[in-house]
């Protein structure tokens, strides 16, 4: 394929901030004008911000397992530091999801948010940089920045647009990711200084680091991801920062942001950690077995319509933790695939819980109930994202999660037969909560009253509902391009394996 | 043509249910009823002559060899792939004209049954999902698609069974069948992988062909890990074949996971008819013969099929003695019905679990939907102590009723073709059972025996009450008695007909001498499990004694309701403990409550209240708060802080990182 000239990578980052910048310094007549503005200022943006990530797509070799789209610029060239941005087949989905939601977003905050929507604005553009920033970076700096950085614009999110208890849900987010961004940082410059100065991820990712310090480092990158994931137990944050995030953040939270750990042990745990990955697969495996079934329990009692869907999130997310470490192609495949369905089911199942709360301000499943009498468009949404989160065969949920449990029974059965149940208890507590919302008798008054969705709505969820059956059909549209990198990264993980198992058995024949 | 059998219906599905709405009212109503049951009309034919001709009806039963149809491709990570195809062969075109009949003739009654419900085009279009998603199960040509067909049609059940969304136990019920299933899925996809990781394929073709290769030790094959063992080659097949015969009990609703189909008849009746018993629940027989050439490998596997079978037979049998609503009598029959089918396929007479499986979707869909006419006459009431007396004004529905239940209770004079249909096939299926001269093998005769009489009873019980016993319904219900609409009746009929004819005309092709000839290699049968062979050659004794039972339970029962129902109540005080044991269904209910759904819940709270509160909250994040002085009291000062707080982290973080670089350099 033919490589462009133009920088697509640091255009498709940066042109968000761009929009930004714009709208910082412009200003309208009136109140409502600046906001009629920045929303549309910040639809165009994102939208054509994804009309680029296209190209990237357009431009990208699936065949190849290499960085393509390669920039480089020297930045602290004395000590080894660059601007460095391309893409592989493990993230170049990560890329086109991040834009995908961000319009997404832009356009179900339309109407929820009437204060303060010029800097509300800015923010969305700002985690739309950061996003597709970490995404992109090929230099452990840039990509240190890139990953805190997407936290700040999320926690004002939450922090000023968020319900009664933002303050407590950001504040555990805060104490929970900073120990791991500590850990991690302490992490990175060991690496830095063994490798021999460098930052460069594909470098880094040809070091042979020695074993006993591949432990330490892994341990301080889990710390940080475990918690992005989040694993079990350091999970607590989420619920919380779901219920209290608006629409749109949550829908960013769940379906961009916990793929920040997964994708951090597939682009560095993995391929830099490759002896420490396999030492402590097994307190992964644990752990991811331990959240399906432990949150999935957790789900079924949930009172709170998005705590509900919060802790499904965490339920899913352990069988992606729980494949990355089973290293072996469907496995990986299945993971990248999962996360990729769950940013899209996950995102959608809380704008449907946004559709309801925009008219009733509630998210206590028990005050809704008979939804399905007068609101239809919107059960039927509603049940093909259920049907979706649990996996039914011909949605984008089964494909992932299918492909994980082969590849986990591959592995280890009995780590595959845990996270099978969470194929039943999934279906209880998704089918559960959907019966509490949209069958029964339609009794409440203020719920006869609720209309069915608008056309805004709806494309808000059109792309969401095509992309979730066409990756459940069709979903070799979306492994081709991943294919190549999945089997380079499972190759050297075998290699270093097998070489380390060689070098140990010659030290042993030699004594 | 193949193709257009299996697609008709989901297209029928998404014009009927989109076009519908959009028409709206009772125009939209008419259209998405015509549309669907049109659609349907023509697949049932395309599928007639797609099974003429692959079974080779008009060629003296000589079956054209399988073939497969490519659709797309599916899933392909590494050798793990899968397509979409259509795989057609003898067994498949058996399923098409099953599934494409009756779904086709459960349209058009609903067109009349529905007549008032409010939403029509869903219902339509529900139903027309629901076939598609059959027929994908049964051309699948690998194990994936068959699960995606599987899984499909739970979710048309789920939708189907709460329908009447606003009624809360149709609610319950359809989570019910839904989570039941899965429990059962949950093993079809361990079998899914187990089958993969011993053969290297998950197509049929490949996956049969690897299977005597592995047993003769001639394939790279060297055991598969299961649960931290290594099993050898006949061990692996055992597991992976009681794995995917997992999800076939849930499907089929077999003893253990067969909870859900007698609360599934909260659905409207048209579906207990075409998914609750015609169609879905017999896809785990299904899938036991089209995976014939993997359990003919393990004598294991088929030996529990075998005793899963017949104790389901009769253990629904004894239930449905005392249950008195009406559907689910032949819900409990149904389930019943189907363990006859699974013990013929455990004993190897896969032919003749076919055929029953074939018989028993006229016969069944018959009793259903008259039923569903009876109810409809007694507006609504399905509670047989409400009803008797009907004989009379609705005459043929009573005829029709006579006509499943004479096909039910298997009457018919062995030795000619005289005989309704079911006679045919469960005669044939007790005779392999003894046939296959085997402890189980009789141990599954003798249950099927004994079910056999309790079957005979419950249904004329059933009849009688229904019909001949005096009225007891209210004057009001009895003067709005009356009979169905044409657009209910003539599918009846054609049901009727083919209840009456079905064993008969098809005997010779299913089970009759020339039995492989029709099946070709759609069922593998291993020389030494000669029962089908055998059935035809049994004692006279074996051959009478299904009619003999038949018939005494029919005497008995009329017996006991010529006059009312006091007779039967009186029994059942004498038989006070046996009759509640029956009465509430063995207590599984209760038991897997007590068991599995109030510890579930249970274990819920006390992990998200205790675990993730106390403990985890409480160490964490809640207790770093507390001890650093963070707590409550001084939130406000806080509030400002926390973004500030980490942003000053990260900014010495960057600082530090930089300044490390800078004096390193």
């Amino acid at each position: 394929m033919s490589q462009t000239t133009m920088p697509l990578l640091s255009l498709t980052t940066f042109l968000p901030l761009v929009g930004a910048l714009f709208l910082m310094v412009s200003r309208g007549q009136s109140e409502a004008e600046t906001a009629r503005n920045a929303r549309y200022v910040a639809l165009f943006t994102s939208l054509f911000v994804f009309l680029l990530s296209l190209l990237i797509l357009a431009n990208f070799d699936g065949s190849s397992a290499e960085f393509q789209l390669v920039e480089y610029q020297p930045w602290l060239e004395s000590v080894g530091i660059s601007y460095k941005m391309g893409v592989d087949g493990i993230s170049v989905w990560f890329v086109l999801l991040s834009t995908l939601l961000t319009p997404i977003c832009i356009l179900a905050s339309w109407n929820a948010i009437q204060t303060r929507v010029r800097e509300y604005m800015i923010a969305f553009l700002v985690l739309e940089t950061m996003m597709v920033g970490m995404f992109c970076a090929l230099d452990m700096l840039l990509f240190y920045i890139f990953f805190e950085g997407v936290l700040l614009p999320m926690f004002l999110i939450i922090g000023v647009w968020g319900g009664a208890r933002r303050i407590y849900a950001a504040f555990k987010f805060f104490l929970y990711t900073l120990l791991g961004s500590i850990l991690m940082l302490v992490a990175l410059i060991a690496m830095y200084y063994f490798a021999g100065g460098t930052t460069d991820i594909p470098t880094l990712m040809a070091t042979n680091f020695p074993e006993d310090m591949q432990k330490l480092i892994w341990l301080a990158f889990f710390a940080s991801f475990a918690v992005k994931v989040p694993m079990w137990p350091v999970h607590t944050w989420l619920p919380d920062a779901h219920v209290e995030a608006p629409t749109a953040g949550s829908v960013i939270l769940a379906g961009v942001l916990l793929k920040m750990g997964g994708y951090g042990f597939l682009r560095f745990s993995i391929p830099m950690m490759p002896l420490a990955s396999a030492d402590f697969a097994w307190i992964v495996f644990a752990l991811s077995c331990v959240a399906v079934v432990y949150t999935s329990l957790v789900a079924l009692v949930q009172e709170d319509m998005k705590k509900l869907i919060a802790y499904s999130s965490i339920a899913h997310m352990g069988f992606v933790t729980a494949a990355i470490f089973s290293v072996n192609e469907t496995a990986i495949a299945g993971s990248i695939i999962q996360m990729l369905s769950h940013g899209l089911v996950s995102g959608a199942l809380f704008l449907c819980v946004g559709v309801v709360y925009d008219r009733l301000h509630t998210r206590e499943i028990a005050r809704y109930g008979g939804l399905a009498s007068n609101m239809p468009r919107y059960a039927l949404v509603f049940m093909l994202f259920t049907m979706a989160s649990v996996g039914l065969p011909g949605t984008s949920g089964f494909v992932g999660e299918f492909l994980i449990l082969y590849g986990a029974f591959e592995h280890n059965t009995w780590v595959a037969a845990f996270l099978a149940t969470g194929m039943i208890l999934g279906a209880a507590y998704m089918l559960y909560l959907y019966r509490r919302v949209i069958f029964g008798e339609l009794t409440k008054g203020d719920v006869k009253a609720m209309m069915d969705m608008s056309p805004r709505e709806i494309a808000i969820f059109a792309p969401l509902i095509i992309l979730t059956i066409w990756m459940g059909v069709y979903p070799s549209t979306f492994i081709d391009p991943i294919e190549a990198s999945v089997i380079n990264l499972v190759q050297n993980y075998d290699a270093a394996i097998a070489a380390a198992r060689d070098s140990a058995s010659a030290l042993a024949g030699n004594q | 043509m193949e193709a257009l059998i299996v697609f008709l219906p989901l297209i029928g599905a998404l014009i009927a249910g989109f076009g519908g709405r959009a028409i709206g009212g009772h125009k939209g109503d008419v259209f998405a009823q015509w549309v669907s049951s049109g659609l349907l009309v023509v697949a049932a034919i395309l599928s007639w002559i797609t099974f003429i001709q692959v079974g080779g009806l008009f060629n003296g039963g000589n079956a054209m060899e399988g073939y497969k149809i490519e659709l797309l491709r599916w899933v392909v990570v590494g050798d793990f792939a899968f397509d979409w195809s259509l795989r057609i062969d003898t067994l498949t075109a058996v399923m098409l004209v099953v599934v494409t009949t009756v779904s086709s003739l459960v349209h058009i009654y609903s067109i009349g049954y529905m007549h008032h419900d409010p939403s029509i085009p869903r219902f339509q279009a529900y139903l027309s999902l629901f076939t598609f998603m059959m027929l994908m199960l049964v051309t699948a040509d690998n194990l994936v698609q068959m699960f995606f067909g599987w899984e499909g049609v739970g979710l048309a059940s789920y939708l189907l069974i709460g329908f009447w969304y606003k009624k809360p136990s149709a609610n319950a019920a359809a989570i019910k069948a839904f989570v039941v299933n899965r429990v059962g899925d949950f093993g079809f996809a361990l079998g899914i992988f187990g089958t993969f990781v011993m053969t290297g394929a998950l197509a049929f073709d490949q996956i049969f062909a690897e299977i005597p290769m592995i047993i003769d030790g001639t394939s790279s094959f060297t055991g598969v890990e299961l649960f931290g063992m290594t099993l050898d080659a006949q061990a692996s097949i055992t597991a992976i074949c009681l794995l995917l015969f997992m999800g076939a009990m849930g499907k089929s609703a077999q003893l253990g996971l067969h909870t859900w189909l007698p609360d599934a008849m909260e659905g409207p009746t048209p579906v207990s008819a075409l998914i609750h018993a015609a169609t879905m629940v017999t896809a785990g027989v299904f899938m036991v013969c089209r995976l014939s050439p993997m359990f003919e490998f393990s004598e294991t596997a088929l030996m529990v099929v075998t005793f899963v079978g017949a104790c389901t037979a009769f253990f629904a049998a004894t239930v449905g003695l005392t249950q008195n609503d009406i559907k689910r009598v032949i819900a409990y029959s149904t389930c019943s019905q189907l363990g006859y089918m699974f013990f013929a396929a455990g004993v190897s007479a896969y032919p003749a679990a076919m055929f029953h499986l074939f018989t028993h979707a006229f016969f069944k869909a018959l009793l259903f939907l008259g039923a569903g006419a009876v109810i409809h006459a007694v507006s609504d009431e399905q509670d047989m102590r409400k009803m008797g007396g009907l004989a009379k004004p609705i005459w043929k529905t009573c005829v029709l009723m006579w006509i499943g239940s004479l096909a039910l209770g298997g009457i018919g004079i062995p030795g000619t073709y005289i005989g309704f249909a079911g006679f045919f096939s469960k005669d044939i299926i007790l005779e392999s059972a003894y046939g296959a001269h085997t402890g189980i093998g009789m141990f599954a005769f003798w249950l099927g025996v004994a079910a056999a009489i309790m079957t005979a009873f419950y249904s004329w019980r059933l009849l009688w009450m229904t019909f001949h016993t005096p009225p007891r319904a209210d004057e009001r219900v009895m003067a709005h008695v009356h009979e169905s609409p044409n657009v209910m009746l003539v599918p009846l009929y054609i049901l009727a007909f083919g209840a009456i004819f079905a064993g008969a005309a098809f005997y010779p092709f299913f089970t009759g001498h020339n039995w492989q000839a029709f099946w070709g290699d759609s069922i593998l049968i291993l020389e030494q499990h000669a029962a089908l062979e055998n059935a035809h050659h049994v004692p006279l004794w074996v051959k009478w004694i299904p009619l003999v039972v038949g018939i005494i339970g029919i005497l008995g029962a009329i017996h006991v309701y010529r006059r009312g129902l006091e007779k039967g109540r009186a029994i059942g005080q004498f038989w006070g403990p046996f009759y509640q044991f029956s009465f509430n269904k063995w207590y599984f209910d209760e038991l897997y409550d007590f068991l599995f759904v109030r510890p579930s819940f249970a274990i819920g709270r006390l992990f998200w209240k205790r675990g993730d509160g106390t403990v985890i909250d409480g160490l964490g994040p809640d207790g770093v708060a507390k001890s650093t002085n963070l707590a409550a009291g001084r939130v406000s000062l806080l509030q400002s802080g926390y973004l500030y707080h980490y942003a000053f982290a990260m900014l010495i973080g960057v600082v530090v990182l930089i300044s490390f670089y800078l004096l390193a350099g």
